[in-house]
């Protein structure tokens, strides 16, 4: 990937945790409610034991894998990233996973993947949240084939050294820390490798105001509000803001993957 | 309709003022959680959310007044003017919270929004037409502007509200019953309004 030099721990220099409790109460999983409290209530009841994730698509080895069975194997690292929603707000999270390149290859990727596409758990008798009908669910995601095997991409199993609860994606979720925090789709039960975009909630919901990229770029602000900087959760109410970083701080790692894209036009 | 003349004639013993005197004390209460981290790990979020859903809670029950007296004979004039600059109170403090806490007078972030997205100048024009009517939400406005002028003015009442509801609804990232809620009762409540003077007249 030509990325000699890269080390997770560069990426986590001179960050500085938030706290836990707020990185586990202040959440944006809309299946279980669209204030940012209702996640840390209503997530509790959510089974997480059994666990299986459907891959398919363009793989060499297809099938339903528990969850145990697709990370059986592979370390879990920890990664201190930052985390920038598409609200301009943001945070540190240190998390624990392994990466999704990893995980890939476990399964293989067969000729003519260009993409990844990823499915959050549809069970509404769970998910209060998934009774109305204010997003299309399941919910969906999708990332380009090089972002999904780049080194930082990350499919993360816990936060803090300890499983993530629920309310953060648990058991197993995406994180992109150089996109918005919508990219990192929550609790998945489905991969499915493509030849074609795959189709992603927000940007389906709002074609205007998400793309599909999703790329952090203080540079193109979002419809209503100024991407160009953002409010650091847990830093009190008088903390003020931040400048936000192109790609979230991730430019001397990522940049590469778009060299030659309009990145207004691809935002 | 004896019971509610009886209500209403209990109701002129009851003053407006505690009105004022809840509304400064829950602010003070909730800048207090805030200041002190009771408000959750984003208390300008919170305040912000709290101080706008409030402020267009208050314009819209002052919209109901006026409507409450001529369908049911509910009389509760004498407590439209507290409501109406408790409405105004919130809806100032939502913007200052705006400003100072969540842009932190970023100048050219706060130039921007007002400048190009709607989301924001329908909020900010909504406090701009209630400038006015608090502004002369005294006595004294009243006689010095004669009693014809000032209700004209405080017509502008009506826009406000229905672009606050708007603000609201459009501020929101997915819809949800609330925002559509208000803008619903706005707008019912403009249309009741004129039908109701028709009526009458």
């Amino acid at each position: 990937l030509g990325l000699a030099g890269f080390s997770p721990a560069r990426a986590a220099a001179d960050l500085t945790p938030t706290p836990k409790d707020a990185v586990t109460s202040y959440n944006n999983f809309y299946e279980f409610g669209t204030d940012k409290e209702d996640p840390a209530r209503n997530a509790g009841s959510l089974t997480l034991s059994p666990w299986s994730v459907e891959v398919g698509g363009l793989v060499e080895r297809p099938g339903t894998y528990a969850l145990a069975d697709l990370l059986t194997g592979l370390t879990v690292e920890e990664r201190i990233y930052r985390f920038r929603c598409v609200e301009a707000w943001a945070m540190v999270v240190p998390w624990n996973g392994v990466p999704l390149a990893a995980v890939l290859e476990k399964v293989g990727i067969a000729k003519g993947a260009r993409y990844v596409a990823f499915e959050t758990l549809y069970r509404p008798e769970e998910m209060p949240g998934q009774a109305s009908p204010i997003l299309d669910w399941p919910y969906r995601e999708g990332l380009r084939l090089d972002e999904a095997q780049h080194p930082l991409t990350l499919l993360a199993t816990g936060l803090y050294g300890e499983s993530l609860p629920p309310q953060n994606g648990a058991p197993l979720r995406l994180v992109v820390p150089w996109k918005y925090g919508f990219k990192s789709i929550k609790s998945i039960v489905r991969i499915t490798l493509t030849a074609d975009q795959p189709p992603t909630t927000w940007n389906q919901m709002a074609p205007e105001e998400y793309g599909f990229y999703a790329n952090v770029n203080p540079a193109v602000d979002h419809p209503r509000w100024s991407q160009a900087s953002e409010r650091v959760v847990g830093s009190g109410l008088f903390g003020g803001r931040q400048d936000t970083l192109p790609f979230n701080g991730y430019e001397t790692e990522v940049a590469g993957l778009y060299a030659g894209m309009d990145l207004r036009q691809n935002y | 309709m004896p019971g509610m003349d009886r209500l209403n004639s209990v109701l002129r013993r009851v003053p407006a003022w505690p009105i004022y005197a809840i509304a400064a004390a829950y602010a003070a209460w909730r800048f207090w959680l805030a200041v002190t981290g009771q408000l959750g790990p984003d208390p300008v979020d919170r305040l912000t959310a709290d101080s706008g859903t409030l402020a267009l809670q208050m314009l819209i029950a002052g919209l109901t007044i006026s409507v409450l007296r001529k369908t049911i004979g509910l009389n509760l004039l004498r407590y439209r003017r507290a409501i109406g600059l408790t409405a105004f109170f919130f809806a100032a403090a939502h913007f200052l919270v705006w400003l100072l806490l969540d842009l932190a007078l970023r100048w050219d972030q706060i130039l921007a929004d007002l400048s190009k997205r709607p989301f924001v100048m329908i909020g900010m024009a909504a406090l701009l037409l209630l400038l006015p009517l608090a502004l002369t939400s005294n006595n004294m406005s009243l006689r010095r502007l004669g009693a014809l002028r000032w209700r004209q003015l405080h017509w502008l009442t009506y826009p406000a509200v229905l672009l606050a509801a708007l603000h609201h609804l459009i501020g929101v990232k997915v819809v949800t019953a609330a925002p559509v809620a208000y803008l619903a009762a706005t707008v019912l409540l403009l249309v009741a309004r004129p039908a109701l003077m028709r009526r009458r007249s």
